[in-house]
């Protein structure tokens, strides 16, 4: 049988890294604190679809908690950093 | 040696083409986001990671391991739901934080309407 899942999977992996690359790459250079903020936020993103398809890759479920926690606490850091830029401190 | 060599051959193909068809939106993401200019252009480039590339990993995930269990696996599910309620939250904010950025240092964006009318009139 062909082995169509193993050829697929780690090129998703390395295209989900040269996203990475890039996002990371708008981190070093943003031109102001917001673009650098999107950026990171995008980078968790794109780290999070990682975690699923490696997951995919090693046919394992342990993932996927990693996943969801990545999602979760870049949620809260980003709400975090707007949260900063907008007013100056975090918590009123 | 492989876990997947078992699985079918129209499941790994319709796994694979989701898999990639993910992986290669969230490239574009990450490239528009890498090539735009302003930062207000920048800001729309990932929201194709959030909700079709999302989708796209999420729903071969499901399928994967809903043929390797035997069951009905959607746990991978939760991860998109929450996604697609967090990543509009706080897009909001990081713009309205833009906005207010840019208004403080005197560039030419749009006047903040919930502003209240006195202090509107006072700033004009």
């Amino acid at each position: 049988m062909t082995p169509v899942l193993q050829w697929a999977l780690p090129v998703a992996l390395v295209m989900l890294a040269l996203a990475m690359g890039c996002a990371l790459i708008r981190v070093l250079i943003g031109p102001s604190a917001q673009d650098r903020v999107l950026a990171l936020d995008c980078m968790a993103l794109n780290g999070m679809l990682l975690m699923l398809v490696l997951g995919l890759h090693y046919g394992s479920k342990n993932y996927f908690e990693a996943a969801l926690l990545l999602a979760l606490l870049s949620f809260v850091g980003t709400m975090a950093m707007a949260k900063f830029l907008l007013r100056g401190e975090v918590i009123e | 040696m492989s876990p997947h060599a078992a699985l079918p051959l129209w499941l790994q193909v319709l796994v694979a083409v989701l898999v990639l068809l993910g992986a290669g939106l969230a490239l574009l993401g990450s490239l528009g986001l890498l090539r735009l200019r302003t930062f207000f252009e920048r800001v729309h480039a990932p929201s194709i990671i959030a909700t079709m590339g999302c989708w796209c990993i999420v729903h071969a995930t499901v399928l994967y391991f809903s043929f390797t269990d035997g069951q009905l696996a959607l746990h991978a599910i939760l991860i998109a739901v929450f996604v697609a309620i967090t990543v509009p939250v706080s897009t909001i904010f990081l713009m309205r934080a833009a906005l207010f950025r840019a208004r403080q240092t005197g560039k030419r964006v749009p006047r903040s309407l919930s502003a209240p009318p006195g202090s509107r009139k006072k700033s004009a």
